[in-house]
């Protein structure tokens, strides 16, 4: 009786090894970066993380195939490194020694990814199953882009400035029109004067200056 | 009944003018680049030289002349001599060159700006692609700052022959600016005079905050004392001296008749000698100061580069090794490399290809100047930050108010010989003027919004306005000096100032700095020859990177049509006069 029990061990054992080996058929790779993810919140991977991988997985099968056949002894996890990365496959229990198909296990851990993530706290990037392509998420579009809106915002308060301008140029160039019509009629024309292309008002603003060109060439006129 | 000119309200405005006009782009992104290639701190050697051998001396120059003569360029040179009326009118039309494609700038800058109220910022991500499995392919050739610049700002073509398409994002971007424009010089010297408190103070503000938020950035120290250290033996090298006459040149933006035109706007009295220096002295430091900004930003960004490609580099090694997280680290890589290397030979030789050396260095090489440092790098910067919207707003802001306040001096430059004319003065408002000015402007710079519009735009920036300015300057100097006389000149400074100028300023007007405009121009003339073909840079979307290329035939032909219209005038216009005087002589001869 023993012996018969150790033989189908043995079997069972053997079968599995062989089912579960680096680039086995239907086998995936995943690869945990656990201290990159959390950093001081970083919990090992141990014996109890494996097992709650190993449910996630049957999880992820029973949800895709809605049967509830995938148990978590199904699931074989083998070499498992410190970098934390292992494989694993699938195992059909229906039928003996055989692995269900990858594009199954591939389709039922993309449907259900996301819990699998949060599972273990991780992300896309942080739990990693090497064959399986994510699908990343579009990032969120409002329905109008913002620049369009800051754009509108800047032009409409700059057309409002150059109409503001314009409209108060036109008054004022009105009135200036109309007072220099009265003025004329009224006063009579005075002339302004003007030294060396420069009219005597601007220079008068500085209360004159004394032209050091003249004022300091005394030598230049004979002294009397 | 004369008008009396338009003034300044005080002297104050004229300075703040002349400070907005003089710091422009070209502080924040050609003298970092120039500093850097040209041996750093050992820089500021050359660059002092020639701001006292050529920078001021002429910026007083133009000021002079435009206090003394209170009319725009045209005008100015006009009374100066009339066969010099050549020379305004090339001013003009260089000046008008510069507004046609300066202006894409500010298109650019707004488009940054209206985009930074996001988050994330758009540049920080790639977009996915099609099936959502992955990221854009081109975007993930080159990085997604790049991606974000070359194909969704200007959505730039392989080539210039294939045009494409206006693009009516950057079109309404480059309304808008035209617009913020018009509103700025439309009532004058007013205006102007009120904008330009705003557009001369805020870039200090902005750069004051980038230069606390630098400093303070991981890794900027890295890039200061990379930057800062002397490389004296680069003064040997004769391109270091002729970049700093050509930075300083260009940068003070003589030539262009805007300093004449905003000195026309003087009073009489104004002491200008005085603000010469000060104008001079500003715009320099203001290039240091940039620089220190711009360098803590490179040692920021190389140092996140590095430390990126570092952890790359670990993890890759992890991945393929199946080691412990965190037994690699930046510390001992290189000993693990070696470590691996003997313990597992096949696997490592087979990885060898994909591992990187990363260098901090070459991080710190990668020499940028213009558009690229501009918004790539800088944005790039900005995005590893913490609060980027905030400082992405701050920056491009900052880039908005640079390029308006340089803007404002450009379209003066066109507007004063245009007002100061009775011929057309009369008969339309300024406002109407000034209008059309802008509508024009607006209209031709659409060809920059096009998909190959920014090769057109650096067609322009690189050959509208060099060889024009150094020639229009030199004929300057000598009319000053020669033709007009240095006596005269002296006198006329004596009756506005109260002072004769010294004789610095008298031997550089006079011999140092046309001999140095005439060295940089035969420099370029034997470097345009000597180089051949002329060539740029297109971007390719497939390969993600630059590619030079040759100018196509009708392009060498608008390059040659930008620098023969302005330098033409020159001769033309004393041509012109000779012809009309001639003329005048014969009737009058004949009538008597």
């Amino acid at each position: 009786m023993l012996r018969a029990l150790l033989l189908i061990l043995s079997v069972v054992a053997i079968a599995h090894a062989e089912l579960c080996k680096p680039d086995a058929q239907n086998a995936f790779k995943v690869r945990i970066s656990i201290k990159t993810a959390l950093g001081d919140n970083a919990y090992a991977w141990d014996a109890n993380e494996e097992y709650l991988f190993k449910a996630m997985v049957a999880f992820a099968m029973r949800r895709y195939s809605s049967k509830s056949t995938t148990q978590i002894s199904n699931v074989l996890l083998c070499n498992v490194t410190d970098r934390v990365s292992f494989w694993f496959v699938v195992t059909d229990s229906s039928k003996n020694v055989t692995t269900v198909p990858g594009s199954e296990v591939e389709a039922a851990i993309r449907m259900n990814r996301n819990r699998i993530n949060n599972a273990f706290l991780l992300s896309d990037k942080t739990l990693q199953f090497l064959k399986i392509t994510s699908t990343l998420s579009p990032p969120v579009e409002p329905s109008t882009p913002v620049w369009l809106i800051v754009f509108g915002v800047v032009l409409c308060l700059i057309l409002a400035g150059i109409v503001f301008l314009i409209v108060s140029g036109i008054q004022k160039h009105k009135k200036k029109n109309k007072e220099s019509t009265e003025r004329e009629n009224l006063e009579e024309k005075v002339e302004v004067t003007l030294e060396n292309g420069i009219p005597c008002e601007a220079l008068d603003l500085k209360a004159g200056h004394i032209n050091g060109v003249f004022a300091a060439d005394d030598d230049r006129f004979t002294s009397l | 009944m004369e008008k009396s000119r338009p003034l300044w309200d005080n002297p104050l405005q004229f300075v703040f003018a002349c400070i907005s006009y003089a710091v422009g782009l070209g502080n924040v992104w050609r003298f970092p680049y120039l500093c850097q290639m040209y041996g750093g701190g050992g820089f500021l050697i050359p660059y002092l030289i020639m701001l006292i051998a050529e920078g001021m001396p002429l910026l007083y120059l133009e000021l002079a002349v435009g206090q003394r003569m209170r009319q725009g360029s045209i005008g100015a040179w006009k009374i100066i001599s009339p066969y010099l009326c050549g020379v305004g009118v090339a001013s003009v039309v260089v000046s008008f060159f510069l507004s046609m494609y300066y202006n894409v700038i500010n298109a650019w800058a707004f488009w940054y700006l209206f985009h930074s109220f996001q988050d994330p910022l758009p540049w920080a991500t790639c977009p996915l692609n099609s099936n959502r499995t992955g990221y854009e392919e081109e975007c993930e050739k080159t990085s997604s700052t790049q991606y974000f610049w070359y194909r969704q700002t200007l959505n730039i073509s392989p080539s210039l022959e294939a045009s494409g398409s206006v693009q009516w994002e950057q079109a309404l971007c480059l309304t808008l600016a035209w617009l913020v424009v018009y509103l700025c010089i439309l009532r004058g010297t007013a205006s102007t005079g009120k904008v330009v408190y705003v557009t001369a103070s805020l870039p200090y503000c902005v750069l004051i905050i980038y230069l606390i938020r630098g400093l303070t950035l991981h890794g900027a120290v890295n890039g200061l004392v990379y930057m800062f250290t002397p490389k004296l033996e680069q003064l040997l090298n004769p391109k270091a001296w002729i970049s700093a006459a050509t930075q300083i040149f260009f940068s003070l933006g003589l030539g262009f008749g805007s300093l004449i035109a905003f000195a026309s706007y003087n009073e009489p009295s104004n002491n200008c000698q005085r603000h010469a220096i000060i104008v001079s002295l500003i715009n320099s430091t203001t290039s240091i100061f940039a620089s220190i900004v711009t360098f803590s930003i490179y040692g920021f960004k190389a140092t996140f580069n590095y430390e990126s490609c570092i952890n790359k580099v670990i993890l890759l090694l992890l991945n393929a090794f199946d080691l412990e997280e965190g037994s690699l680290t930046a510390d001992n890589l290189n000993e693990m490399k070696d470590y691996l290397m003997a313990t597992y030979p096949q696997e490592f030789a087979q990885l060898a290809p994909q591992i990187k050396n990363c260098s901090l260095e070459a991080e710190l090489d990668t020499a940028v100047q213009g558009t690229g440092l501009a918004f790539i790098v800088y944005s790039e910067a900005i995005k590893n930050m913490e609060v980027p919207q905030l400082y992405s707003v701050l920056y491009f802001f900052m880039l908005l108010m640079l390029g308006i306040g340089s803007m404002l001096g450009n379209t003066a430059a066109i507007l004063t010989p245009l007002t100061d004319s009775r011929a057309i003065a009369s008969r339309f408002p300024k406002e109407v003027i000034s209008g059309v000015v802008c509508f024009v402007n607006c209209i031709i710079g659409l060809i920059f919004t096009m998909e190959a519009g920014n090769y057109w735009f650096d067609i322009f920036n690189d050959y509208a306005a060099t060889l024009s300015l150094l020639l229009i300057v030199l004929v300057e100097t000598i009319a000053v000096c020669y033709i007009y006389g240095i006596r005269r000149f002296e006198k006329d400074l004596y009756t506005m100032i109260g002072r004769k100028p010294n004789w610095y300023w008298k031997i550089m007007w006079a011999f140092v700095s046309p001999l140095l405009i005439i060295s940089l121009f035969i420099f370029y003339i034997t470097d345009y020859i000597l180089t051949g073909t002329l060539q740029y840079q297109a971007w390719d979307a497939t390969q993600g990177q630059l590619v030079t290329k040759d100018y196509p035939g009708y392009a060498l032909a608008v390059i040659g049509l930008l620098v023969a219209s302005s330098t033409m005038c020159i001769p033309l216009g004393a041509l012109v006069t000779f012809v009309r005087k001639r003329l005048k002589r014969e009737r009058v001869a004949t009538v008597a």
